[in-house]
Order: structure tokens, then sequence, then C-alpha cells
């Protein structure tokens, strides 16, 4: 077998040959991956109720470690890798992150036009009252 | 001649086009229509996490996040959820081995972490209710409510599921269709720990910074 023919199924680790695949290695990948995440949440817990980092760059900080989880938990507990045989999952879930960013930066950036424009629209009839 | 060679050549090579390699395996395509099933959950969640952003500040003088949320509870549910999603995981392994025991074993660790999540959940909202913060008291609390309890529901339907896998597997045994049946619901159950990581960030974290 020199080529992959079929990308593997998401969630299943990628064509290793079995020589270098031992008993233990999808125990370690797993392993990991529950370190990693662990590390990543006890240090959202603790920025979020520290005072020592400067206030307004908590929640960038919180995005950060929130997607670094993310990537963890796809790679080590899903399995989606760049690898070859991986390209039709990742590609799925670029198209999938696409609609999510596009939901969520749409419905945000008009809710707070909206709201901008509606603010001065009511400041103005507080004006037309008080005169 | 020569074409005839050149195809018989191509056809016992090792180098087979996709299309010329047949369908993939049953595994695979269960496997990638349930991962893009498992993404339109996650826009649809992406559209829920939209409203809530939008709708966190309008407490309509109601109680606010800082009032209602208990970082000491928020933080023990992440960890019976993520020690789940790992049990999962060690289910997944026994699967690929098939052995029956660390299966059940693996199953029933997910299964009792995923409920005590869930009680822990349930107790969480009825304490709110109790305080008065039911989702019709204000936009926030209905986003809230719509948001967090979405993914409660995915949870139960998870622990459900589960369940019926186990009597399949003790019943069918390690029959092609059953293990697919359990990959799919180990990226179901994975995938339910990528959203509670937003939920948590999102909701619970930032909404009790000052």
């Amino acid at each position: 077998m020199t080529e992959m023919r079929w990308d593997v199924a998401p969630g299943d680790r990628p064509t290793i040959p079995a020589s270098e695949q031992g008993a233990s290695s999808g125990f370690l990948v797993y392993t990991i991956g529950l370190l990693l995440a662990v590390i990543l949440t006890v240090t959202s817990f603790w920025v979020a109720n520290t005072s020592v980092i400067w206030a307004p760059g908590v929640p960038a900080g919180l995005a950060v470690l929130a997607i670094a989880q993310m990537g963890v938990h796809l790679v080590f507990f899903l399995h989606i890798t760049t690898g070859p045989d991986s390209s039709n999952n990742v590609l799925a879930l670029a198209f999938g992150v696409l609609i999510v960013f596009l939901v969520l930066a749409g419905s945000l950036v008009i809710m707070a036009n909206l709201n901008e424009n509606m603010m001065a629209h009511s400041e103005l009839m507080n004006l037309q009252m008080q005169h | 001649m020569n074409v005839a060679v050149e195809m018989d050549a191509v056809r016992h090579g090792e180098l087979l086009s996709a299309s010329e390699a047949g369908p993939a395996s049953k595994r695979i395509i269960a496997g990638f229509g349930f991962w893009i099933f498992l993404l339109s959950d996650i826009v649809m969640f992406s559209a829920l996490f939209a409203s809530y952003a939008v709708l966190a500040k309008a407490t309509a003088g109601g109680m606010t996040g800082v009032q209602l949320f208990d970082q000491r509870n928020v933080a023990i549910e992440t960890a019976l959820l993520l020690l789940s999603s790992y049990a999962c995981g060690m289910m997944s392994l026994a699967i690929n081995s098939r052995r029956y025991f660390a299966t059940f074993l693996g199953a029933a660790v997910t299964f009792l972490l995923g409920a005590a999540f869930l009680a822990l959940e349930l107790r969480e909202f009825q304490g709110m209710i109790a305080l008065g913060a039911t989702p019709q008291r204000s936009a926030f609390l209905s986003a809230f409510f719509t948001l967090v309890g979405s993914h409660g529901l995915h949870v139960t339907v998870g622990l459900a599921w589960l369940v019926l896998m186990m009597v399949q597997l003790s019943l069918r045994g390690f029959q092609d269709v059953v293990v697919r049946r359990l990959h799919c619901f180990s990226l179901f159950w994975h995938a339910l720990d990528i959203i509670w990581v937003l939920i948590f960030t999102i909701v619970y974290l930032m909404g009790v910074l000052p």
C-alpha cells in the first residue's frame, strides 16, 4: 500500500504503519489530550478570577484559551489532523467554522449597529420632549 | 495491445485513483455523514450563542449573571464532562480492540459522569428558578436557559443513546453496524464537550467579569 485511497472516518486515528503503532499509543493520545484540556480549563478559571491580569485583556485571554481548548479536543479526542487522509473532514470543519463565524459576527455587528441607531433615536425623542 | 497492457498495469498497480477504487467503506461514509450532522448542530448552537451574546445585558431589572452563577458548580460540571469525554475515548479504544468488559466499563463510567453533570445542571436551574430567575423573567434569562438547556438536552439524548447502544452491544455483539453506531456516539459525545468549553467560557466566566 503506497497510497492512501480513502480519507479516514472522523474520529479514527490516521493510518499509521503497524510497526509504529504501539498498543498503548491510543491511550497516550487521549491522556495527553485530557492533560492539556485540564491545564487550559484551570488557566481559564484562574484568568477569570485573578486580579494580576489587566482587566480589559481578560475577555480576550479567555477567548484564546477557549479556542486553544477546542483545538485540543479536535486533535486529541476527535483525531481531526492535517494529514492527507483527513482532508475531507478538515474541509467540512472549515466550512462549518466559516458559517459559525458569519452567524456570530453578523448577528453581533447588526445588533450593535441597531442598538446604536435606536439609542440615537430615543435621545432625539427625549430632546423633543424636553423642548 | 499497448493500451491493453497499460490498462492492466493501472488495474493492478497500487496507485488507484479514488474513482477507480470503488465506494469507500461504510464506516468512513457513516462517520463522515455524522461529522456533517455534528457541524450543522454546531451551526445551530452558534445561533443560540449569538442571541445570548446580544441579549446578555438585557436583564430587565432582574437578577444578573454575577448574582446567579456559581463558579464552583461550573468548575465541577466542567470536570465531570471532560472526564466523561475521556472515558468515552477509553471506550472507543476498547471497542477497536473488541474487548467486551472494558467497553462496558468505559460506557458505565461515561454514563455516570454524564448523568452527574446533568444532575448538577438541573440542580442549578432549580436553584435559579427558586430565586425567581425563570426563563420568562428577562431576555437574558430566556437566552441563558435556551442555550444551556439545549446543551443539557443534547447530553440527555446522548445518555439515552449510550444505554440503547449497550443493550444492542449485549444482544448483538461487535457487529459492524453496532461498532459504527458506537463510533458515531463517541463523535457526538466529544462534540458536546467542545460546545461546553464555549458555554463555560462565554456564559459563566465572561458573564461574571466586573
